[in-house]
């Protein structure tokens, strides 16, 4: 019988022919990577087990990216990049991007141009940009969305802090061979739809514990029409249904990004053709309408004109799932001739997006004047108020608003407040709902 | 890993995530460092809202606010449904839940990473109920486990309950977690 890509993948490396669904099996680690909020807990049980003066097992392979808690007044934010400075010297990693103008107390000042600062921002952004995602691998991050990496035929997958200190000191970790779900897109998306909705849908379909334990694979030629971009935008969502990894097959639109980010070789791994799935759904692309999942809880699904009715306090569009180039693309194509009618704040994933921002133009502005213009907070690079952070953080909710948002997650409390209600939404979506106040399918403004 | 497990059932919901376990506005605390770590105990369920805290009746605090110093609860058990621990990879939850004396979680089924994490860390045992307990048991009820025979008692309402076998990761409960599971393998 044959095996998906994903039981391939974690097959070659256990060193092993091949391996079932529901084996434990003990696999080598490609890359590691952590960032601020759990690379001090991991740093501490590396030390607690391994020794004080331990090396880790290849400084290449972690990929340290400070992202989450960077612009707060927050002491002991502080106080975690610096735990994260020193260990990157004593241990001579080279892949560490520094918030070079974090230093000492107080808000740190932004960085003024973002083509000037080690700094990158979000991790599952910054990876690929950075040339460490790569096919075949195996990648391991202290993120949950590090799941977002399957877009380049990876296996990749978020872990906490103890096997993270586990893989610091070994490079090894037992993981559980998943079946895999397949779900398949036909046909190229209408122009208001994007991969958002499709994973929404998606979510929907099975719920948020409806891939616990399994892979989610995203193919069709839907899928494959989509950019690198998009395709991230699906595997970073599969964690929402409980999924362990999502993956889409390569093809030469991941190669040739991945060709130009890294000189590293990589071996791509495809489905065998009798590669068995636990579950099959086909979508036709055409039918999917645009999808909001509505509080508290991303399978919680519902049709975007369907909720035309419900009124909203703030936008938001940002994170390693809606702050991507051509999430603001989309978006800017909405707001280019309107103006927002609630708070609206952008907040690009890493500094390279930020440069995008300044760069691209649609009708000689840039997608951030057009931002401006439309009455928008832009703020820096970060995951800022997705996950909510210290009380200080940019575009957190800190009281009962109703946000609707490009981000991952909506359980109580997600953004901030306990008692705010967060919609996520595609970027289309979002950008049509901040101006009109209320929940707003794209089609009514595109 | 004890033969019999007792203590006070404090009962959640569904889907009771990671940032609901312990708040993003919380993970600047180190857990590596002692008096920072015990902070995750003091904040451990106050996400959630507080109508689903403490069912059936709510409103229950798990870590008493009120003296500042408290870091502890006097629920060692988690009774919850669906999903437990969905969300993000944080650790610092089932962390958060042992440094406030949670010894297991009894739940429908878990979120993998929350899972993972409970039994690799060594924090707290995490059993699956054979049946949804969130309606039987109440906050409050003194529960035993008994590992042994797989089965939860409730000492409050004399009603026992079947739990699944710790199957696959039952080894690494044993041995502590995961670091003593593989030197006892001589991993390293």
């Amino acid at each position: 019988m044959g095996m998906t890509m994903t039981e391939k993948i974690l097959a070659r490396h256990a060193g092993r022919d091949r391996v079932a669904p529901g084996e434990n099996i003990w696999i080598n680690v490609d890359v590691l990577m952590t960032h601020d909020v759990c690379g001090p807990g991991t740093i501490g049980v590396f030390k607690e087990h391994f020794g004080a003066d331990a090396k880790v097992f290849d400084p290449e392979k972690v990929v340290i990216i400070p992202d989450h808690y960077i612009f707060t007044a927050d002491s002991k934010a502080h106080r975690n990049i610096d735990i994260l400075r020193d260990f990157v010297r004593e241990q001579g990693i080279r892949y560490y991007y520094d918030p070079d103008f974090v230093r000492g107390e107080g808000m740190p000042s932004p960085y003024a141009d973002p083509t000037k600062t080690h700094y990158k921002g979000v991790c599952h952004v910054a990876l690929p940009e950075e040339g460490h995602t790569r096919p075949g691998e195996v990648l391991l991050g202290t993120d949950s969305h590090t799941c977002t990496a399957g877009a380049f035929g990876e296996f990749a997958t978020g872990i906490g802090n103890t096997d993270a200190g586990f893989v610091l000191g070994t490079g090894k970790l037992w993981v559980k061979v998943p079946p895999t779900m397949r779900f398949v897109f036909e046909g190229e998306l209408p122009p208001y739809l994007m991969a958002k909705d499709l994973i929404l849908a998606a979510i929907g379909e099975i719920g948020c514990d409806g891939a616990t334990y399994r892979a989610m694979e995203f193919s069709g030629d839907g899928v494959m029409s989509l950019n690198v971009e998009e395709r991230m935008t699906l595997c970073n969502m599969v964690i929402e249904a409980g999924g362990k990894n999502g993956v889409i097959p390569v093809d030469e639109v991941t190669e040739t990004f991945v060709r130009a980010r890294t000189d590293k070789p990589f071996e791509v791994v495809a489905n065998d053709g009798d590669a068995k799935f636990i579950y099959e759904k086909v979508f036709r692309s055409a039918d999917i309408e645009p999808m909001v999942a509505k509080p508290h809880s991303p399978d919680n699904k519902e049709c975007a004109h369907r909720l035309k009715d419900v009124a909203i306090d703030r936008a938001y569009i940002g994170s390693c799932t809606g702050g991507k180039v051509t999430d603001f693309l989309a978006a800017a194509q909405i707001l280019k001739d309107r103006p927002t009618k609630i708070p609206t704040f952008i907040v690009p994933a890493t500094t390279e997006v930020h440069s995008q921002l300044r760069k691209q133009t649609i009708d000689g502005r840039s997608l951030e004047q057009i931002f401006l213009d439309a009455g928008c907070e832009v703020g820096p690079a970060s995951c800022s108020a997705c996950l909510g952070g210290p009380a200080d953080t940019f575009g957190r909710l800190n009281s009962a608003l109703k946000c609707i948002s490009t981000t991952n997650r909506n359980f109580p409390g997600r953004m901030g407040a306990k008692d705010a209600e967060v919609f996520l939404a595609s970027p289309y979506t979002v950008a049509a709902s901040a101006t009109t106040g209320r929940i707003t399918d794209p089609r009514e403004v595109l | 890993m004890r033969e019999t497990i007792r203590g006070r059932a404090f009962v959640l919901g569904d889907n009771i995530d990671t940032d609901q376990i312990i708040p993003a506005e919380y993970l600047m605390y180190n857990p590596a460092m002692p008096d920072e770590r015990r902070m995750f105990g003091r904040f451990a369920l106050i996400g959630v809202p507080k109508a689903q805290a403490g069912l059936p009746a709510g409103n229950v605090a798990f870590v008493d606010q009120a003296d500042e110093a408290n870091t502890s609860s006097e629920f060692s058990i988690v009774v919850g449904g669906r999903n437990f621990g969905c969300g993000s990879s944080r650790e610092h939850a089932p962390l958060a839940l042992a440094e406030a004396g949670v010894v297991a979680v009894v739940a429908e089924f878990y979120a993998r990473i929350f899972f993972r994490n409970s039994v690799n860390g060594g924090y707290l045992v995490p059993f699956e109920s054979a049946e949804r307990l969130v309606e039987k048991v109440q906050t409050g009820d003194d529960l035993e486990i008994r590992v042994a025979k797989s089965e939860l008692a409730n000492l409050t309402r004399g009603e026992t309950y079947a739990l699944r076998p710790l199957g696959d990761v039952a080894p690494i409960i044993e041995a502590g977690g995961v670091f003593e599971y593989a030197k006892q393998a001589n991993m390293f």
